[in-house]
């Protein structure tokens, strides 16, 4: 066009985020901002009053935290600390297992065949709805009769049916099993994808200079993929503070609140008797600010390390792996 | 990956055998942990409660299916075909939405020069730390004020703004478009919209697609938000539809409890076998997280 230098095309980059900028405001920051607003307010019940804050507005937050009656840790608390261990106990398997698997798979030396029918097979879990996984693991677990008491039964390990969902360690350890058993997987992909990215010049040279599997894997390997290991730890962290369907849907946050999780705690002080959603905004307001610190914390401290070790690969390479590896 | 493997391979055959076997057993027995519970759940589904109760394991299908199908049919809580028709309209209609104004939002990002730019981006990043459960107790008092429970709308439209697609939509557009691309465009008098529509889009197919897979499997899975906001059976989701398998109904209805978690499940397996190939790629690309 004539005037093709004057035009300034900058407006188009407004106009063409306005929709995501309009949902968002919506649908995101509107009910944060309201969810901020009631958890110092008196709104509460099944017909909540007219909104009105609290003469002690940190009533709400101040409850979360105190004992109850009878001197134990309040159920937040207790709800804070059983997330964090399902968390934990579900995310080291899960690294451990997608790092030896993509180092197997990755190895120059022993091809592993199959590996396209493994991947899709290892992840195949993470496609099924959490909700049907975790009510297929208690029609698994159930009792006195199921495929799992049943196994046992056959392989002469147990005598006697064990009722695993009545027990709090044993429901535990399945919820932090399916929750490892879907995800592992995801990883493990994610993992690979980022191995294969790194240079393999590098592997050359070491494997002339004599460098073995182990070493490499501990000397090249981990500190070429912590970018993409940092992402997966951030994303974990998140999905797994705010776990809900596994727990809620195998046993009900029981037995005796051992599967509670913060986000179960939340949702039975809004949809339950006597509707305290100024109470479990409050909570999601802690959580929030929980997940904001953790992640800050680790992406500040792999950061650091990060930069202070690969000091000498270039830059540009550098951020090309971790935005690749983030990736949408 | 090393060009020189076969050489360095035959030189500690024997090393390599052990470490190999090693690895299948390891890898089969995944593969096992990964398969089975999901056949055993196929298999019950075709067996009577009875048999279940005698023999929990079963490697041979039972022929008791149509009768399982009839027993779901007398319970009238669980439908499945009525959840997948909630969650197909629910999820197609998300996965539309996702990817159209992902792109869009990803080509502002990516074409433009705008004051803003840099903060915004940030800011689409800082979204994606923010998980559904935060924000749930002011989505929902909301809904309520406005008189939206129930409406399937306040489900769809957030989906115009998924920052984990935005991002990864920009990611592919700074390795498959060029400028000048558009700029040819521009010379040949064609509006910045339209440019989009007709030049942009087709260039995205690919990240497209494999986006539209994740957004809708992540929509039709998605069982917290629809359990929240829907409170009328004949809107209900399939998760919350599965969920109701835990009712006291089922309680001893095994055959009944298998069969409507595989009428779930199957389509999904299904789906995911024909796809398999992008899905794990796109994974590969870190695109998905729930």
């Amino acid at each position: 066009m004539k005037q093709k230098k004057l035009v300034n095309y900058s407006k188009y980059g407004y106009i063409f985020a306005i929709p995501f900028i309009l949902a968002f405001a919506i649908f995101t920051l509107y009910p944060v901002c309201y969810t901020l607003l009631i958890g110092f307010t008196n709104h509460e019940g099944a017909v909540p009053p007219k909104l009105a804050f609290l003469k002690d507005p940190l009533e709400n937050f101040k409850y979360l935290f105190q004992k109850r009656p009878s001197g134990q840790m309040s159920y937040f608390l207790l709800g804070l600390i059983t997330t964090a261990r399902i968390w934990v106990i579900n995310f080291i398997p899960q690294l451990g297992l997608a790092l030896l698997l993509s180092a197997w798979f990755t190895d120059n030396r022993v091809k592993v065949k199959g590996q396209g029918f493994y991947k899709v097979v290892f992840y195949l879990p993470n496609m099924i709805t959490a909700a049907t996984c975790a009510i297929l693991f208690r029609a698994l677990f159930s009792y006195p009769i199921g495929p799992v008491n049943d196994i046992l039964k056959t392989l002469h390990l147990v005598k006697e049916p064990f009722f695993f969902l009545n027990k709090k360690t044993p429901t535990r350890a399945i919820v932090e099993f399916i929750q490892c058993w879907q995800w592992y997987g995801s990883t493990m992909i994610t993992l690979i994808a980022a191995v294969i990215g790194i240079n393999p010049e590098i592997f050359e040279a070491a494997e002339i200079d004599g460098a073995n599997r182990i070493q490499k894997f501990w000397k090249i390997t981990i500190p070429c993929i912590r970018p993409v290991m940092l992402f997966t730890l951030v994303t974990s962290l998140i999905g797994g503070l705010s776990m809900f369907d596994i727990p809620m849907l195998l046993a009900q946050g029981g037995p005796d609140n051992a599967t509670q999780t913060v986000a179960i705690y939340i949702y039975n002080q809004s949809f339950r008797k006597p509707y305290k959603y100024n109470r479990s905004a409050a909570a999601s307001i802690i959580l929030f600010i929980i997940i904001v610190t953790c992640s800050a914390i680790l992406f500040y401290l792999m950061r650091d390390k990060e930069a202070a070790k690969l000091e000498k690969m270039k830059k540009a390479e550098m951020k090309r792996n971790r935005l690749q590896a983030r990736g949408a | 990956m090393a060009t020189n493997t076969t050489a360095l391979a035959s030189s500690k055959t024997k090393d390599s055998v052990v470490f190999k076997t090693a690895i299948y057993i390891v890898c089969s027995i995944l593969a096992i942990l990964a398969i089975a519970p999901f056949l055993v759940m196929l298999i019950n589904s075709t067996r009577s409660t009875a048999q279940i109760m005698a023999h929990a394991v079963s490697f041979i299908p039972g022929k008791e299916l149509w009768n399982n199908v009839k027993l779901l049919r007398t319970k009238k809580t669980f439908n499945a075909l009525l959840g997948m028709k909630n969650s197909f309209i629910i999820s197609a209609s998300v996965t539309v939405l996702t990817v159209y104004f992902s792109s869009l939002t990803a080509y502002a990002i990516y074409a433009y020069d705008w004051k803003l730019k840099k903060a915004f981006f940030s800011l689409v990043m800082g979204i994606m730390m923010l998980p559904g459960t935060v924000t749930m107790i002011g989505f929902y008092r909301a809904c309520y004020q406005f008189h939206l429970v129930n409406n399937r709308l306040m489900l769809i439209l957030p989906s115009i703004a998924a920052p984990m697609t935005v991002f990864f939509m920009r990611q592919y557009l700074e390795g498959a478009l060029s400028m000048e691309i558009v700029e040819s465009a521009r010379i040949d008098g064609a509006g910045e919209f339209r440019t989009f529509n007709t030049i942009v889009l087709p260039i995205m197919k690919p990240a497209m697609a494999t986006q539209a897979i994740f957004a809708f499997v992540g929509s039709w899975n998605n069982y917290f938000l629809p359990m929240i906001l829907l409170n009328k059976k004949e809107s209900y989701t399939m998760p919350i539809m599965v969920a109701l398998l835990n009712g006291d109904i089922y309680k001893t209805e095994f055959g009944c409890i298998y069969l409507g978690l595989s009428m779930t499940a199957l389509p999904l397996i299904i789906v995911y076998l024909l796809l398999s190939k992008y899905i794990i790629s796109g994974v590969a690309l870190g695109s998905v997280k729930g």
